[in-house]
């Protein structure tokens, strides 16, 4: 897949978030981490690329096309991605099953029983089979995240985002998800990772990107840029977050 | 929905629904609670000394059952239209179109700010005269949804805007467009929030339809006091409307109950 953003800027009223970003992904990316500080930018940077934003300026391209920027073309670019959210937002009002299913009947056109399976399928590559008729209250957060997750790859997404997927998690919680999502890597999905977790940039990242006060301070390949930081505010961003 | 986890030490915060009463210990308690009422009932009504007269009520028996039929069906169509009006109104206040919103709000303002007797007398003798409505029984009707209407889009109002941004972005993320984010994100988590007020809303609905008879409708309240006028009795007429209106508040209520539970979750 290629990810371009150029000039890509956004507005909250007063406050700008993303100050001009101008990023090509090396079309060998597979997995791209966007690490910072909080209030930097990474998410407004996700949602835009996600197209739950429309920027303010500047344009997101992918696989060649520019995004839209009027709500039907985003809903159709919404349709062939998937995005998962830091608090899970899943439906708390249906089952993980359903959870699953009904965005596969009524936004994927599929059957109701291959529906049903394609989930079923999900959830238990998941190990969330036995969960499958449980709401979303009776799972515990690594339990829900990963539900979440099913339900952002059960129609084959050609890109996901994840948006501080482990925030909310403990540590043996998050261990599970980030190993879940390391696992998709190797599947040809491309990966749009937003986190706190270094050590998961290490691990899986093929691209680390910093974002700090709105623009893209620094990237490029994961192993050498967390090694030797190209800029001062990465290196105090990472000497901070590895101090504990 | 099968096991919800106990949490000790917050029995107080959980909802009753979580421990319903089943088997001898409901009915021994609705028992007392009956002989409770009961005997308070004939304390009370002893204590005046009341010479029943029940015989002379009988002859208007049917002027009782027309009553009645007519507040169920004045009742039934208000509730639907009523319904309606709140659902309009919901849509006016959350339009794009400024005068829209306005229009909405000041609606709503002057109908939960003036007395519903002077809306009833204002609509009949004002706005539908000059519609050229002369039927009073729909002028009643529309008069009963349009005042109901108010509180009902005020409380559908309060069930959208309960509904979590965050719910709306999971929406979106899954590819859902307006009607499915409506049919299946918003308007099921809407409901479980309004279910109880809206109840309440309905419940009042049918005894206001009474206030039809300042227009001379012929409802269950104003031929119960006709009658009771008509035989010089005082309280005989009362107990048949008290039960007349308990058989038909009551189910809006038990269905509602009913509904609850169907759209019950945690969160």
């Amino acid at each position: 897949m290629k990810l371009e953003c150029l000039g890509l800027r956004k507005q909250f009223g007063e406050y700008e978030a993303l100050r001009g970003i101008d990023y090509q992904a090396p079309e060998s990316a597979r997995c791209l981490v966007v690490v910072g500080p909080s209030g930097g930018g990474k998410s407004t940077w996700l949602r835009l690329c996600a197209g739950l934003e429309i920027p303010s300026a500047g344009s997101v391209s992918v696989d060649g096309v520019e995004l839209p920027r009027d709500e039907s073309g985003l809903l159709r670019y919404r349709r062939s991605i998937g995005t998962v959210f830091q608090a899970f937002n899943l439906f708390p009002h249906q089952t993980a099953l359903q959870n699953l299913i009904t965005p596969l009947v009524h936004v994927h056109r599929f059957e109701q029983q291959q529906a049903r399976d394609r989930a079923m399928q999900t959830l238990n590559r998941f190990g969330l089979g036995e969960h499958a008729e449980k709401k979303p209250a009776q799972l515990s957060g690594g339990q829900r995240q990963r539900v979440a997750i099913a339900r952002a790859v059960a129609a084959q997404p050609r890109f996901l985002f994840f948006d501080e997927p482990t925030s909310a998690l403990d540590p043996v919680m998050t261990g599970e998800v980030l190993a879940l999502i390391e696992e998709l890597k190797g599947e040809g999905v491309t990966l749009f990772v937003v986190t706190h977790e270094i050590g998961f940039a290490r691990r899986a990242a093929d691209e680390v990107l910093f974002v700090d006060e709105g623009r893209l301070a620094a990237s490029g390949p994961a192993e050498a840029t967390l090694n030797d930081p190209p800029v001062a505010s990465f290196r105090e961003f990472l000497a901070k977050v590895l101090q504990y | 929905m099968s096991s919800v986890r106990s949490e000790p030490g917050a029995g107080w915060l959980r909802s009753p629904l979580d421990r319903p009463v089943r088997g001898w210990p409901f009915w021994l308690n609705a028992a007392l609670l009956f002989l409770l009422l009961t005997s308070a009932t004939v304390f009370f009504f002893f204590q005046i000394d009341y010479r029943w007269d029940w015989a002379a009520i009988w002859e208007y028996r049917q002027k009782f059952i027309d009553g009645w039929l007519a507040t169920v069906v004045i009742s039934l169509a208000s509730l639907f239209i009523s319904l309606l009006v709140g659902m309009l109104l919901l849509a006016l206040q959350r339009s794009h179109w400024i005068l829209l919103r306005l229009l909405g709000r000041t609606y709503v303002e002057l109908i939960r700010g003036t007395p519903p007797l002077v809306q009833v007398i204002v609509f009949f003798y004002v706005v539908a005269f000059g519609l050229g409505l002369e039927n009073r029984y729909v002028a009643g009707v529309l008069v009963l949804s349009a005042f109901s209407g108010a509180y009902i889009g005020e409380i559908l109002r309060g069930g959208v805007e309960s509904v979590a941004g965050s719910q709306l972005d999971a929406a979106r993320a899954v590819g859902f467009d307006r009607v499915q984010t409506w049919r299946f994100v918003i308007g099921p988590q809407a409901i479980r929030q309004t279910l109880p007020a809206l109840t309440g809303q309905l419940v009042t609905l049918v005894k206001d339809s009474s206030l039809l008879s300042v227009i001379a409708i012929r409802e269950f309240t104003k031929n119960v006091q006709e009658a009771n006028n008509f035989t010089f009795s005082a309280f005989e007429g009362y107990v048949p409307l008290v039960l007349g209106y308990l058989v038909l508040t009551l189910p809006i209520s038990f269905m509602s109950r009913w509904l609850e539970g169907r759209f019950r979750y945690e969160t």
